[in-house]
């Protein structure tokens, strides 16, 4: 596949924190339409392989594709525009604690679209809607659960309408209820807003409901990448033993 | 061994924070010209780094020129020359205690302000949304306050100034009997503009080097809440050293170029 085909492309990607080589070659394309779940144990590299793909991290070693641009190599400056093509929703949502809910949605928007304060307003509340969230324009977020947080978070991520949308975690450290609510809200999304994702997830239920091609990370590459069906169908030991719960990295 | 591994460990980390300062600098000055201008946070920056601390270094500056009159008006009564304290006082708090005082007090204020805003947005990923935004957090987040202190510092320094001079009169004239027109006549007669304008000058240094300071340290703080206790201590210190290793380099350069 050509990197002009694909809106995420990453190929050999290689990155290490001091001593620890977390990717060691990793490959993968995002193509229109697709919502792609990464998963694999705690400290596999998920993060930073999600990370890399956004620009918000350089790998050591290989190319970053967004959107055909190669950004690996782009000062931070150039990238902004691509940025603004793209939404990400942080594990700890990374609200900007002094802004209410209403102003954090509407970040993005008073930055870079030229809306009226009404169009801003109607925008918001559309997506604080669709998160479930109308009535909490007023709220800070130190006064909202993990869950709410996490939904304004999306909410933020979604406000702009991307093309592509970066979850880092989305279900991490949420109630039963709370965790159902944001993959049903994932699972939406290509519906309307948008339609083309990587999932970062260790939870294989949750990856199941939202994601049409799964890749399994284990020792810093994929060692399986397929539909759910491929995936549970794999022969590979490490994957049988991911979906086992019996692979575990630190 | 250990102190040659810890001396190089030292060593590395100084060059690593260095070179890291001196490529901010670059950045903020790559991002100076590119829009958008965010005036109403450089509007609001003054008013934190200007206004909020006029208090600060105005009670420093009085305190300043009265212990410095007080000390000058005692030894220089010895040799008759008691009437001469005010062009002491002046000299010695237009070039030097005006600017570095100012700078050390309003700086450590202001920079360890900067480094524990920046440093908490570093450590719950604020910077990282921000940049996912598509927002330049350089432009945004040190351009609009290094402008601000760029403007403040030697405003501050000028009222400071002003005070440390009206502090050294209050001595002189009701402490040790000196005329107060004497006092201001000495002055004039013996300090020149360019004594005035070399402290500005340098007020404009240190607010720049002050600034720089504690955003680079609040950005590249790591380690969560105890990282960022380690970074705004880490900001006072070394604006303190900062400023007073710095002052000597730009009194050499003034000096040179100006005498």
């Amino acid at each position: 596949m050509t990197p002009a085909a694909a809106l995420v492309e990453l190929r050999d990607i290689e990155k290490s924190f001091e001593k620890n080589r977390v990717l060691r070659g990793v490959s993968l394309a995002l193509t229109k339409g697709t919502i792609l779940s990464v998963m694999g144990g705690s400290g596999t590299g998920k993060t930073v392989l999600l990370r890399i793909a956004a620009g918000l991290h350089r790998p050591d070693a290989g190319e970053v594709y967004l959107f055909g641009t190669r950004t690996d190599r782009m000062r931070e400056e150039a990238m902004l525009p691509l940025r603004r093509r793209t939404g990400f929703v942080f594990q700890g949502a990374a609200l900007f604690d002094s802004l209410s809910v209403f102003e954090n949605v509407a970040y993005p928007l008073r930055e870079h679209a030229r809306m009226s304060l009404g169009q801003i307003t109607e925008r918001v509340h559309q997506f604080l809607s669709l998160v479930g969230l109308p009535d909490t324009d007023d709220l800070l977020p130190a006064e909202l659960s993990g869950g709410m947080r996490k939904r304004v978070g999306i909410a933020r991520a979604l406000v702009m309408e991307p093309e592509v949308v970066f979850f880092d975690e989305p279900t991490a450290g949420l109630d039963p209820t709370n965790a159902r609510l944001v993959a049903q809200l994932i699972a939406q999304l290509r519906t309307g807003v948008c339609d083309t994702a990587i999932v970062v997830t260790h939870d294989v239920e949750f990856a199941e409901l939202v994601a049409d091609q799964m890749a399994i990370l284990v020792g810093g590459q994929f060692a399986d990448v397929g539909t759910p069906a491929e995936i549970h169908r794999s022969a590979n030991p490490d994957v049988r033993r991911f979906l086992a719960g019996e692979l575990r990295e630190i | 061994m250990m102190v040659a591994r810890d001396l190089r460990g030292h060593l590395w980390e100084a060059t690593v924070w260095y070179g890291g300062l001196g490529l901010l600098a670059v950045r903020v000055a790559r991002n100076l010209s590119l829009p958008p201008s965010y005036l109403w946070i450089v509007a609001r920056e003054i008013d934190t780094i200007g206004v909020r601390s006029l208090t600060v270094a105005l009670t420093a500056a009085l305190f300043t020129g009265m212990v410095l009159a007080l000390q000058s008006a005692v030894n220089m009564a010895r040799f008759g020359a008691e009437n001469y304290v005010g062009p002491v006082v002046a000299l010695s708090i237009l070039r030097e205690l005006g600017p570095v005082l100012t700078a050390i007090l309003v700086g450590g204020k202001v920079a360890s302000g900067i480094t524990a805003e920046l440093g908490s947005m570093k450590v719950t990923e604020q910077i990282d949304a921000l940049r996912a935004l598509g927002v330049n957090y350089i432009k945004k987040l040190v351009v609009p306050r290094l402008m601000a202190a760029l403007l403040v510092f030697p405003l501050v320094t000028i009222l400071a100034d002003g005070m440390g001079l009206l502090g050294g009169m209050l001595i002189a004239v009701f402490d040790r009997n000196v005329d107060p027109y004497l006092y201001w006549n000495t002055i004039a007669y013996w300090v020149v503009l360019k004594d005035f304008l070399t402290g500005i000058g340098k007020s404009v240094v240190f607010g720049a080097l002050v600034t720089l300071i504690g955003c680079y340290n609040g950005l590249a703080t790591e380690g969560g809440t105890e990282g960022l206790g380690r970074s705004t201590t880490a900001t006072v210190v070394q604006v303190a050293m900062g400023v007073i290793i710095s002052d000597f380099f730009i009194t050499r350069l003034f000096l040179f170029m100006f005498w």
